[in-house]
């Protein structure tokens, strides 16, 4: 072996996934199997004790599911990942692992709806509270961080807004509280960001989006940087003895793999949202190609923001790509190779437009996803919020007219030949526009 | 010689045999334990732990020092070490006497006075390195576990 640092595409291709030591395969042997034979009931022993490594029970670890790990590992910087069923897996398991009822968390007001929701119902209900701030606002992050606080999140890119998170100056207040900062680097990926080379403490990943690819699997991800003091004593769970491993102290006895091991080996364990090793498989697949899909994806992206830039029939382009948005000069600094391909534009006419746009659509798959190979749009006002008036759309941060687009991968003439027959059928349901333009 | 690399830790593993664990615990709740208990299942170490106040661990003779262990047994090939990091400049100059060819100080055994004493003497020294996670690095057990060994390879078998 050498200790030659490899570069992103080469540990893409490599990091996790050698040739099978048994059997010389080369590609990533499937291993579909629920459970693993033990040598004798001493090494069972051990291993049950985590005294010993090796393979279990597929709800805890598996060989295929562990080469994913190490390769996202790698490729995010971290010491180790550990993968989950979903992207909101990951997240329970990350708050789990380090907060218990009566704990608090501070995140992002910007977050992802099915995140907020999370926080703001399930994990309170189970007696962890959050409270919820402007990201961009340093000094109420500060202010909200508490005695009992185990955690400060946010994601790279906010999640429809666009917004870019500053990573290292929120790492600096996170560390200042002693709680570690978790970034939800989805929208990004490691191709685009890699938050942990800026202080981030944990990493989490929807990996269903573009690290599959492919609008295929399910997956998520908990990468951690090795970095944080666990035993510091700010973590009870991770620096007192643990009842359900005969007293263990995990901060102590794992050292800088506390929170990986913790997070394994007890919070997985009892949570139970583990992936499969078929779709851990897959989502290798797509990590081998990631550095060759992201910046054509991003290619894609700014052709298109140019171009509903230039339309009379949209409103704003919110795209920290573009150089007069508020969070280009962030995105210089943490997307310096693209700040992603997942943005939102709002269209002269409102609710009405937009419906109009999106139904007229034929490249476009209309669904709630991003991260397809193929190019996807939603209009929330008329889908996943069209339950709520324009007025109590507006309180929840999400415009009547906003449309979001995931950009894909196909010849982008095509998909702007698309949006010119999106538009021109929302010029035909909006006879206002001519006025909201003047 | 501080060893900083992954590659020079294997090359150290791989070049050593018998392993003297100041600070031992039979307590099965401590981590020594549990690196002693793993390092066991690795047929090529010879370990033995060093405590006045046991006298074996799992069957395993303990010795009261280093210094009665090297009487008995020569100079061990590595002394690691789970100690206070204040008590590690007397294990480090205990190490030296005893002949042996390497330190290892555990998670959090940090102490500037033990390093360079260890160096200047000759020794190959690792700092704030567990010898468990580090022989499961190149042997597999850490990639079952889904960290980053750092290990790339389209060779077969280097675990």
């Amino acid at each position: 072996m050498s200790d030659r640092r490899f570069g992103f595409r080469t540990r893409a291709l490599h990091a996790g996934t050698p040739p099978d030591g048994e059997t010389g395969a080369r590609a990533l042997p499937l291993h579909l199997s629920t459970a693993f034979v033990f040598d004798s009931t001493e090494h069972a022993a051990e291993l049950f004790a985590l005294r010993t490594y090796g393979n279990i029970y597929t709800r805890i670890g598996n060989p295929t599911v562990a080469a994913f790990e190490e390769k996202l590992a790698s490729l995010e910087g971290g010491l180790g990942a550990l993968a989950t069923a979903s992207g909101l897996a990951a997240q329970l398991i990350t708050i789990l692992s380090v907060a218990q009822q009566g704990d608090h968390l501070v995140a992002s007001a910007n977050l992802y709806g099915g995140t907020v929701t999370q926080f703001s119902v399930t994990l309170q209900r189970m007696g962890i509270e959050t409270t919820f701030v402007a990201p961009g606002d340093l000094d109420a992050v500060r202010a909200a961080l508490r005695e009992n606080t185990r955690a400060l999140f946010v994601e790279t890119i906010g999640n429809p807004n666009g917004n870019v998170a500053d990573i290292a100056a929120l790492a600096a207040l996170a560390h200042e509280a002693g709680v570690p900062l978790v970034v939800d680097n989805t929208f990004a990926t490691p191709y685009l960001c890699r938050p942990i080379e800026h202080g981030a403490d944990i990493v989490v990943h929807s990996a269903t989006k573009f690290i599959g690819g492919h609008g295929t699997v399910m997956g998520g991800a908990i990468v951690e940087s090795g970095l944080f003091p666990w035993g510091a004593g700010r973590h009870p769970l991770l620096s007192t003895p643990s009842p359900g491993y005969h007293g263990l102290n995990f901060a102590e006895t794992f050292g800088e793999y506390a929170f990986l091991q913790r997070a394994r080996v007890e919070v997985l364990r009892d949570v139970g949202a583990s992936i499969s090793p078929m779709n851990a498989w897959l989502l290798v697949q797509g990590l081998e190609t990631l550095a060759m899909r992201m910046p054509q994806h991003v290619e894609n992206a700014r052709a298109v923001a140019a171009f509903l830039r230039g339309r009379s029939e949209v409103a704003w382009v919110s795209y920290a790509d573009l150089p007069d948005s508020p969070d280009h000069s962030l995105a210089e600094r943490y997307l310096p190779l693209g700040a992603g391909a997942v943005f939102t534009f709002g269209l002269h006419g409102g609710r009405d437009a937009g419906r109009a746009f999106i139904e007229a659509l034929e490249l476009w798959s209309h669904l709630a996803n991003v991260g397809d190979a193929k190019s996807l749009v939603i209009h929330p006002a008329s889908t996943t919020h069209q339950q709520l008036t324009d007025e109590q759309l507006r309180a929840g941060g999400v415009l009547p007219e906003m449309v979001r687009l995931s950009v894909g991968l196909e010849d982008v003439d095509d998909l702007i030949w698309d949006l010119e027959r999106g538009l021109a059928a929302a010029v035909a349901v909006a006879p206002a526009l001519s006025d909201a333009r003047a | 010689m501080i060893l900083e690399t992954a590659a020079q830790r294997r090359a150290l593993l791989d070049r050593s045999r018998t392993v003297a664990m100041v600070g031992a615990s039979a307590n099965p709740s401590r981590p020594s334990y549990f690196v002693f208990s793993y390092l066991r299942t690795r047929a090529k170490f010879d370990l033995t732990p060093i405590n006045p106040t046991i006298a074996e661990i799992d069957g395993v003779r303990a010795y009261p020092s280093l210094a009665a262990y090297a009487a008995e047994r020569g100079a061990p090939d590595i002394v690691d070490v789970f100690r206070r990091p204040d008590e590690a400049p007397q294990v480090t100059r205990e190490a030296i006497a005893a002949g042996a060819k390497a330190i290892w100080f555990q998670y959090g055994v940090i102490n500037q006075a033990a390093i360079q004493l260890a160096d200047d003497a000759g020794l190959d020294v690792v700092v704030d390195r567990c010898i468990k996670v580090e022989s499961a690095r190149f042997d597999g057990g850490l990639a079952l576990g889904g960290m980053n060994t750092g290990l790339l390879t389209a060779k077969r078998r280097i675990r």
